[in-house]
């Protein structure tokens, strides 16, 4: 299969692993900031490839772990409504609320519906003109502009039925939320792909210059991850601090502009509140007030949520890389993929549900 | 009364996730039916149930069927309820004589596609061999079934008195799959959710009684075999794993998937280890014999690409191990409810 399995090639990844090998010589720690390079990490176990003196730190990047208590218990209130149909990617169907999940809300009747693309959510209003149908529109900049297009779809064909309940965040001030952290030791950073995809990187070049910390656009599949990781490393042990894209066959400088364009027309920046990290200035999109209609928030009465996580989940120190999940008191005893206290144990790509499967 | 088994911290009602073949699946079978119906036939967790009637050695089985859509690319309900109850019963050992079918048929399911159903059991009946001897309908309301719910339960007379059991398996026994992985999770996903791909993936529903007969005729040393359906490979394996007491290592390399299948995979982000299978096993062989096997298998039209996967070892007793395709060693755990597409 063309550009999947070339990058999965033990060669190439030996090599790599050689020249990381014969580069280091002292301790150094990488953030990856994206879920789904977590997860290709401990699918592949990458980390046995790695010099002990390499720590690999499993970054924020994963959007249903991030997404914050509040939102999902606004999801399941919604959700739970007779004259709504609510949509959602798969993965956030298990994410437990303060009480229930999606799947339980699911289970006691309600009409939750899984669906792959935003679009889909489109035409189930369409052919549903006396529901009101509510989509899940969760991720990062990555997912931005799939979610936003469905609006302006939406008002194409002039729907009145259709909204998003909308939860996105933003990887850039992440980095500089965790980079100002003095007590996050973090030497350098794999920026997420998809993201840069979309984004493009210019919005790094500041950061990278004054946190004098290394950042390198790093792709998904092993070779690109083992490369990724080299090219930091090569940075760290030449005292360099740059901004470099490994995944060049995909990722442009500016991003897709298109794409851009479409998640600006419908979005603005916003703070946002972060699941387990707390609120960072200007990190999420919200729906711009031209677009209100379509705004699931504004649409639905939702009295004042009272959100409390279970004491013993330590997400947010997990997601900022402080503590592994093997170093979590409930890990693997009172939480697991099927009973989750928090959200990384639940997807995939969080680092608690990928350190359960694969370690 | 005895108190529901299920802590109270866990789940208060069934949830879809509880038929997902996985860790959510087990859970319900050992607590609330495992612990009641407590015997030792049913202990033994097979595919099959195999006893002795006078100097009959017998398998007994049974499944329902629910898929939707009832139609799919590749097959339909019905072939898939005889198919898979022939499965059930091939995989204990034993050659598939007799079956019976329930049908649960919701109010306003056109003549024609019962027809059409009712014509492919009878055809893949006549394939596998067996006779359709009793059954059972009921109709229920409009809203409260899906079309139709299908249930096969089967009578084998397993061969010259084979053992198959997941107790046999000793470390250094060779594990071959019968074929390609995926095929049957992935054509359902794509009709149920409308996903087009250039080349049409097809299920893979299919009988394997033929198969089992050569397997069985060309060695003496087959130890265990199961049918992989829902849950996938890694269900499977890691099944057997647990009730073997054994550990299992195979290598990402040597697993035979369809290019197809993986591509859907990437799209959806999925894992191929854990997608159903229906015209699929795994069969567990001594060492000395797994040419022989895998030689049958690749003769028969439901085994042409058949592999040794891997192997039973003394390591990591319970759990499935895998060499990755870069080199590197990892967990291959159940699977916990359904698996979820991923956000991105």
């Amino acid at each position: 299969m063309k550009y999947v399995q070339e990058y999965r090639d033990s060669t190439l990844v030996k090599n790599l692993k050689n020249k990381i090998e014969e580069l280091t010589t002292q301790s150094w720690s990488i953030m990856e900031i994206c879920g789904g390079q977590t997860h290709a990490i401990m699918k592949y176990n990458i980390e046995e490839l790695l010099p002990e003196s390499i720590t690999l730190i499993h970054g924020p990047g994963c959007p249903v772990c991030v997404t914050p208590l509040e939102k999902i218990d606004k999801a399941i209130n919604i959700a739970s409504r007779k004259d709504v149909i609510f949509t959602t990617y798969g993965d956030m169907m298990r994410v437990p609320g303060s009480k229930d999940d999606l799947l339980t809300v699911k289970a006691n009747g309600s009409d939750v519906r899984m669906v792959y693309s935003p679009l889909d959510a489109v035409k189930i209003a369409e052919s549903n003109p006396n529901k009101k149908v509510v989509f899940f529109a969760v991720g990062f900049e990555t997912t931005a502009p799939a979610n936003a297009a469905s609006v302006l779809e939406a008002k194409r064909r002039g729907l009145k039925n259709f909204s998003l309940l909308a939860s996105h965040v933003l990887v850039p001030p992440a980095i500089e939320a965790l980079l100002s952290d003095s007590t996050a030791k973090i030497d350098g950073f794999l920026a997420a792909g998809h993201v840069c995809t979309v984004m493009g990187y210019n919005e790094y070049q500041p950061l990278v210059e004054k946190y004098k910390t290394p950042i390198v656009v790093t792709g998904f599949e092993p070779v690109d991850i083992m490369q990724g990781i080299y090219m930091v490393v090569k940075q760290l042990e030449e005292g360099r601090a740059d901004l470099e894209n490994q995944y060049s066959r995909v990722v442009l400088k500016d991003g897709n502009l298109a794409a851009k364009n479409v998640t600006f027309s419908v979005y603005e920046v916003g703070d946002m509140t972060w699941r387990g990290i707390g609120v960072i200035p200007n990190s999420g999109y919200n729906i711009s007030e031209k677009y209100s209609e379509f705004d699931a928030e504004k649409i639905f009465d939702i009295e004042d949520l009272k959100v409390e996580e279970p004491e013993s989940c330590i997400a947010g120190l997990i997601l900022q890389g402080k503590k592994k999940p093997i170093e979590c008191g409930e890990f693997g005893i009172n939480c697991t993929p099927e009973h989750p206290l928090g959200a990384p144990m639940v997807s995939t790509e969080g680092a608690c549900a990928a350190y359960f499967h694969y370690k | 009364m005895i108190t529901c088994p299920i802590p109270k911290n866990e789940y208060e009602k069934v949830l879809l996730a509880h038929g997902g073949g996985g860790k959510l699946t087990h859970q319900l079978i050992e607590k609330i039916f495992v612990s009641q119906f407590n015997n030792e036939l049913l202990n033994e967790q097979n595919d099959s149930a195999v006893f002795n009637i006078e100097n009959a050695k017998l398998a007994f089985t049974t499944d329902s069927y629910v898929v939707q859509p009832i139609f799919f690319p590749g097959g339909n309900i019905g072939e898939l309820a005889v198919n898979g109850t022939v499965n059930d019963l091939a995989v204990a050992g034993a050659k598939p004589l007799y079956l019976s079918t329930g049908f649960i048929i919701e109010e306003g399911l056109p003549f024609e596609d019962l027809w059409k159903i009712v014509l492919s059991m009878k055809e893949a009946a006549d394939k596998a061999g067996v006779k359709i001897v009793t059954g059972d309908t009921k109709v229920v309301e409009r809203g409260k079934g899906d079309k139709v719910f299908i249930n096969t339960s089967g009578i084998g007379a397993v061969y010259n008195n084979l053992y198959i059991s997941p107790r046999n398996c000793k470390a250094g026994d060779l594990i071959i799959l019968s074929g390609k992985i995926g095929d049957h999770g992935i054509a359902i996903m794509s009709a149920r959710e409308g996903l087009e791909f250039e080349t049409e993936i097809l299920s893979d529903t299919a009988p394997l009684n033929g198969l089992v007969e050569a397997m069985i005729n060309s060695s003496k040393n087959i130890k265990m075999m199961r049918d992989i359906t829902r849950g996938g490979l890694s269900s499977s394996l890691n099944e057997i794993a647990s009730s073997a007491g054994v550990g299992i290592e195979i290598e990402e390399d040597k697993i035979p998937i369809n290019e197809q299948v993986i591509g859907a995979c990437e799209i959806l982000g999925l894992d191929p280890l854990y997608i159903a299978n229906e015209g699929k096993l795994v069969a567990f062989v001594n060492p000395n014999d797994s040419e022989k096997v895998l030689n049958s298998m690749k003769n028969h039209e439901f085994g042409i690409d058949a592999e040794i996967i891997g192997e039973v070892v003394e390591d990591h007793p319970g759990r499935v191990v895998m060499k990755t395709s870069i080199g590197s060693k990892r967990i291959v755990d159940m699977i916990s409810g359904e698996q979820l597409p991923r956000i991105c």
